[in-house]
């Protein structure tokens, strides 16, 4: 900077600033260093994980085999497709259903917006295990119990080993908190009310309401609860395990006692898929911010 | 203060004829809140009624129940011959302009606009037509491919403005649609909005807690305290002639004096007027507007204040025995009325408006 620049600075009233700014800079050593370590603290595991599966041990150098045997491993496959098929009813069950009634809390029922959210909270109360053998006794017990009427034939049907629907109900009350979490941020930062009125007075339905003004509005948000329920399901494993259902956590357990490195292998590569994920939901919500700045 | 134009212009050649609005008997109470306390109201069609009044008088209320987004306790709303008073606010025909900003954001000015049609289901020729003309009516045409949070806040209500008027609703509902923005912008915008309205030829309702809006732009104005009308009036008649104190005081400014009442008369500041309005003979107060007040030089009161605003000048003036009253005269005439300035106050010669002395 000039002296000419540095005196128009300091008459224009910025000159207060560097004081603080010098400040920041020793705080801002501190930020770099608790991030380094922070850094250090995630990547060495993950370097350690990355090397484990490169390294090829008969002759030293390095090899990709691992990970070119992912897709056909034993199991890897259905166990994958599965999560994932899990994971998108997952997403559509508790959207489906926290969607309506977040809009619905903030537009008709202030007042029960303080119960809902204890309620969503819950799941994060009472721990996995916990709720997995209340399921597990239930589901051992309810079908003796009904057996000759169509609910005990209901019970059977949701423990499909092929797609065990008992898990996409328990994967919607564990996400619970996190959808509530990420819709109600959303509703809070847009006049719902208002909007909601002015469509319905261009005469809107209440369904075209919901899709056409609520959905765009809280879309952020939604794509937000998708993802945080997306990881949620693609990595849950006490459930599917005490169940006794083969998901993409339990296959991996089971193979790394026999093939360690390819375990791991698909461990790197699903945490690269999530970070993927995660850009591309971000890069979504970007992109929309600049087509609309224009 | 413009007066509100005459209704022959109302007759342009364009217009369809406005659907009037009846209101019969309308009550709403929220607990022990009561909202709307039995309110008759009758909208002509075309007509600019202004809906004025204190926050919680019930004016809101109202404009809500004509759109269909709160349900009456009791009474009936018609609009023409059809009575709405069940049927769901999507169903209504009545286009509405909010206090706040209430353009979707995902959609640009022109899909905003044409939002209503596309509900209708019109063909997206007509839906980009219709868009266009109302964005060139309310003088935004070359924004339509603009965002909401592009524009500027007289700008969105411009937008909400053409938005309503897009699918040609039976009646206009303005919730002080003005009270977000500037006073400049403000002023230009209820100008506009009336001549939009008088373009159209439609009948509107405007919820306002400005009387200036109000009385600048309505054709009646109906002044609400606590759930019921006081007066519904033209401007001049409501500020010339207002039928309780509430109104009198609601309405522009007003000095309440004590004054004597007998014999057809009142006595005011030591001189006997004519008398309007009804009060028990003996001690009454007197309302008169500033510029009904003549000040001279020389005398008992003097000058407080003396605010110059263009062509009016108001001076504040405290009588011998400490009571203040404004007094509003031509600039022209007051310069020598500096503060301090000793000042005789007397009321103009024309009839007193008296109401019952209140007790203190």
């Amino acid at each position: 900077m000039t002296a000419l620049a540095e005196g128009v600075a300091g008459a224009g009233g910025v000159a207060p600033d560097t004081p603080v700014r010098s400040g920041r800079r020793g705080g801002g050593a501190w930020r770099f260093a608790v991030l380094g370590l922070l850094g250090l603290y995630f990547l060495i595991p993950i370097a350690a994980s990355f090397w484990f599966t490169v390294r090829d041990r008969r002759d030293g150098g390095v090899t990709a085999e691992f990970y070119t045997g992912i897709p056909g491993a034993d199991g890897f496959a259905e166990a994958f497709t599965r999560s994932l098929i899990l994971a998108a009813l997952t997403v559509l069950l508790a959207l489906a259903l926290m969607i309506p009634t977040v809009v619905l809390v903030d537009l008709r029922l202030p007042r029960l917006r303080t119960a809902v959210e204890l309620l969503t909270l819950m799941p994060l109360v009472v721990p996995p295990i916990a709720l997995v053998v209340g399921v597990r006794s239930v589901l051992s017990w309810a079908p003796d119990y009904f057996l000759g009427t169509p609910l005990a034939d209901a019970f059977f049907a949701i423990q499909e080993p092929d797609l065990p629907w008992i898990l996409v109900f328990a994967y919607v009350v564990l996400a619970l908190p996190f959808v509530y979490r990420a819709l109600d941020a959303g509703v809070h930062g847009a006049d719902l009310r208002t909007l909601t009125e002015a469509a319905r007075n261009l005469g809107a339905s209440w369904p075209r309401v919901l899709v056409s003004v609520v959905l765009p509005v809280l879309r952020t948000s939604v794509l937000n609860a998708a993802f945080l329920t997306l990881a949620l399901v693609l990595g849950e494993f006490t459930f599917a395990n005490i169940l006794g259902f083969e998901t993409f956590p339990t296959w991996i357990l089971r193979i790394s006692g026999s093939a360690p490195q390819l375990s791991v292998a698909v461990s790197v590569l699903s945490l690269l898929v999530t970070w993927l994920l995660l850009l591309m939901i971000s890069a979504l919500d970007r992109r929309r911010g600049t087509e609309e700045t224009a | 203060m413009t007066a509100a134009s005459p209704r022959t212009a109302a007759a342009a050649p364009d217009t369809r004829p406005g659907v009037p609005i009846r209101i019969e008997g309308l009550t709403r109470r929220y607990g022990s809140v009561v909202a709307l306390d039995g309110l008759d109201l009758d909208i002509a069609g075309g007509e600019f009624l202004a809906l004025l009044g204190p926050s919680g008088c019930g004016k809101t209320t109202a404009l809500r129940a004509i759109a269909g987004f709160d349900r009456p306790d009791a009474g009936r709303v018609l609009l023409g011959d059809r009575d709405v008073t069940g049927v769901p606010a999507n169903k209504r025909d009545a286009g509405m302009v909010f206090q706040a900003y209430s353009l979707f954001p995902n959609l640009t000015v022109a899909e905003n606009v044409a939002f209503g049609l596309r509900v209708r289901r019109r063909d997206r020729a007509e839906q980009r037509t219709r868009a266009a003309e109302l964005l060139e009516l309310v003088g935004l045409a070359d924004r339509g491919d603009r965002y909401p949070h592009q524009l500027s806040g007289g700008q969105q209500q411009r937008v909400a403005l053409a938005r309503a008027l897009a699918v040609a609703p039976k009646v206009l509902l303005l919730d002080e649609p003005l009270s977000a923005l500037d006073a400049q912008v403000r002023v230009q915008l209820r100008e506009e909005i009336r001549r939009i309205q008088l373009e159209l030829g439609i009948t509107t309702v405007f919820v306002t807690h400005d009387q200036a809006e109000a009385l600048s732009v309505a054709d009646r104005v109906g002044v609400m305290r606590a759930g019921r009308l006081e007066q519904v009036a033209g401007p001049d008649e409501l500020y010339e002639r207002p039928a309780t104190a509430f109104v009198a005081e609601f309405v522009g400014t007003m000095n309440r004096l004590p004054a004597t009442l007998s014999a057809g008369a009142v006595e005011l500041l030591g001189v006997r007027r004519p008398v309007a309005g009804s009060a028990p003979a003996g001690a009454v107060e007197a309302l008169v507007r500033p510029e009904a007040l003549v000040v001279t030089a020389g005398g008992p009161a003097h000058v407080v204040t003396r605010t110059f605003s263009g062509a009016v000048t108001r001076l504040l003036v405290a009588l011998p025995d400490g009571t203040e009253v404004r007094a509003d005269l031509a600039s022209a005439d007051s310069q020598h009325l500096t503060a301090g300035t000793a000042v005789s106050v007397v009321p103009a010669e024309r009839p007193v408006l008296v109401v019952p002395a209140e007790p203190a």
